[in-house]
């Protein structure tokens, strides 16, 4: 794969952002919070790190409109279609589908459940590496923890899990709502690899990913430390902005911010 | 225009003030399932256990054990979607009064699409036994269940919706559990349309334009799918002589299966079913899209109703 530049990755990674913006306000729904948090790490993924034989599970499938946006970039599919985002009949919906649209791996959405089917997958494509987008909030589902155990106990040192840390959900922050408490000790007790970076930070991702391949016993876990909304001040941090769409004059301000 | 959610959300904060022992617990949807109110005046007796259903639902049996009537509430994909086998265990097979509270049912969730459409949870719901079934049709009728639920000592389950829909009963009508009303009396009927849910507001304007050409209707409010009323339905079926059903969700298994088995058994008549035919459902940026597209609309009612009517003389 070329290696782009870090200000080239940077370049992509502010169409993406404008794209999931324009998506979401022209959809009037959608979720931008998680979307925003999770760009780096899906523009890592697509235009740095996976080789064609490598798989991508989205697990947190309502910040699809990320992963759609990064699809298009790539040019995976037709950048048009963005603008048809949960619109009936359309292939990109509110949440993204297997059977929809080529290039998704898994139906997601119900949370809890992405790790488990790319466990599933790395358990048995031993000889392809699995990368698995989960978000912190997730964790509160007990099939997600299933997943950690199998993983382990099976050596899925194929099995790359990336969570994207935005420490934001629904209704406030995951602190309020249901605290993970030490994370990556609660990861490491369960015989997981782990690492810990700034998930906006292109070089820690590739270079967390390396040592992710190198792993030779388990799986690993690389807890992305992210910003809820990121880019877009009004947006950053605030719960919020999980499941809403922009008006009019929160666009403009935006897509301004995102110049 | 109100929504049914809303109308659970009123009831449930007066319940909370009537009734000590109401506790309520969601899965991070206190907002969307609009139990924020009775969170934010009753704090000691709400519960927030994250996006973890299959928790809330037998932590709430827990509770009930313990002689409270909790309330859970997420969106019906969730619970009773992911928690089937922990409220068939330990709601209903315990016998303890958790009461599963599914939002944003039918195609209520348009924009977010498959997963979070909910087009079986009747099915779900109503062949566990020991299980009650409620699914009213607008913002009043759902405050009535809400209190008649709390009030049955049973484990049940009530099917709300997302959006704003017509108000189609009186706040001083009737409401008992398991006892359909009648919405619209035709005269000499030729049919019984039976609904379920918001669309019934479908069901009605159909019952309206088919008088005006002459074919009288009668439409029943089934808003409990379990206990069925049997009485109701197999009396006007033997008036009418022909049946048509309509549901937001599956025909399998749904409301209009529960009613042919009903007059399957007591009085046989031609039955046509409108609902979800056997189609996961998909985004829109408009729920009434998805009505028109997966043919639950007045047009389909009346499609329905003539073809019924020609199979009676078969």
């Amino acid at each position: 794969m070329t290696k782009l530049s870090p200000s080239e990755l940077q370049e992509i990674a502010k169409k993406v952002r404008r794209d999931i913006v324009e998506m979401i306000y022209k959809a009037g729904s959608g979720h931008p919070g998680g979307s925003l948090s999770s760009v780096e790490i899906m523009v890592a993924l697509y235009f740095g790190i996976m080789e064609d034989a490598d798989h991508f599970f989205l697990s947190n499938g309502h910040v699809c409109p990320a992963l759609y946006a990064v699809m298009a970039e790539k040019g995976l599919i037709d950048k048009n279609l963005l603008s048809t985002y949960t619109e009936i009949g359309s292939t990109l919906q509110g949440h993204p589908e297997r059977t929809k649209l080529k290039g998704i791996e898994n139906t997601s959405g119900p949370l809890g459940l992405g790790l488990a089917q790319a466990a599933g997958y790395a358990a048995i494509k031993k000889d392809t590496f699995v990368f698995c987008e989960t978000s912190d909030a997730e964790h509160d589902e007990g099939n997600h923890w299933e997943a950690v155990m199998f993983a382990a106990k099976y050596k899925l040192n194929n099995l790359i899990q990336i969570i994207d840390r935005n420490r934001i959900q629904i209704e406030g922050t995951v602190e309020e709502i249901m605290p993970l408490g030490n994370l990556i000790g609660r990861y490491k007790s369960f015989n997981w690899n782990v690492i810990e970076i700034d998930g906006h930070n292109f070089n820690e991702i590739f270079e967390a990913v390396e040592r992710a391949k190198k792993e030779i016993k388990y799986p690993t876990v690389i807890v992305a430390n992210t910003v809820f909304g990121r880019n877009v001040s009004f947006m950053e941090g605030n719960p919020n902005w999980h499941a809403k769409a922009p008006n009019e004059l929160e666009y403009k301000k935006a897509m301004e911010e995102l110049k | 225009m109100k929504s049914t959610r809303d109308g659970f959300g009123e009831a449930l904060v007066e319940l909370g003030s009537t009734n000590p022992d109401v506790v309520v617990l969601t899965a991070d949807l206190a907002d969307s399932t609009r139990v924020k109110d009775f969170a934010d005046k009753f704090p000691d007796r709400f519960f927030q256990v994250g996006v973890a259903e299959q928790g809330l639902v037998t932590i709430a049996a827990g509770m009930a054990e313990a002689g409270k009537i909790p309330f859970t509430t997420s969106y019906a994909v969730f619970s009773p979607g992911r928690t089937w086998e922990q409220i068939k265990v330990t709601a209903a097979l315990n016998d303890v009064p958790v009461k599963i509270v599914g939002a944003h049912a039918g195609f209520g969730a348009s924009m977010y699409g498959a997963t979070h459409e909910s087009l079986e949870d009747i099915a779900l719901m109503r062949i566990i036994p020991n299980m009650i079934v409620v699914s009213p049709c607008d913002y009043e009728e759902a405050k009535k269940a809400t209190v008649a639920v709390a009030n049955n000592g049973k484990p049940s389950y009530i099917r709300l919706a997302r959006q704003d829909s017509p108000i189609l009963t009186k706040p001083d009508g009737k409401f008992g559990i398991g006892k359909a009303n009648i919405l619209y009396e035709g005269k000499n009927p030729q049919v019984v349309i039976v609904g379920t849910g918001p669309v019934l507001s479908e069901a009605l304007e159909a019952a309206r334009e088919l008088e005006e050409n002459g074919i009288g209707a009668i439409v029943i409010n089934l808003h409990t799918i379990k206990p069925i009323d049997e009485q109701t339905l197999v009396h006007w079926a033997k008036i009418a002589g022909a049946v048509v059903t309509v549901e937001e969700h599956q025909i399998m298994g749904g409301m209009g299966s529960a009613v042919a088995e009903v007059l399957s058994r007591n009085f046989p008549v031609p039955m046509e079913f409108i609902g979800v035919k056997d189609l996961f459902g998909e985004s829109s940026r408009d729920y009434n899209e998805l009505w028109k597209k997966f043919g639950l609309k007045k047009e389909n009612i009346i499609e329905a109703v003539k073809k019924v009517i020609t199979r009676k003389n078969i």
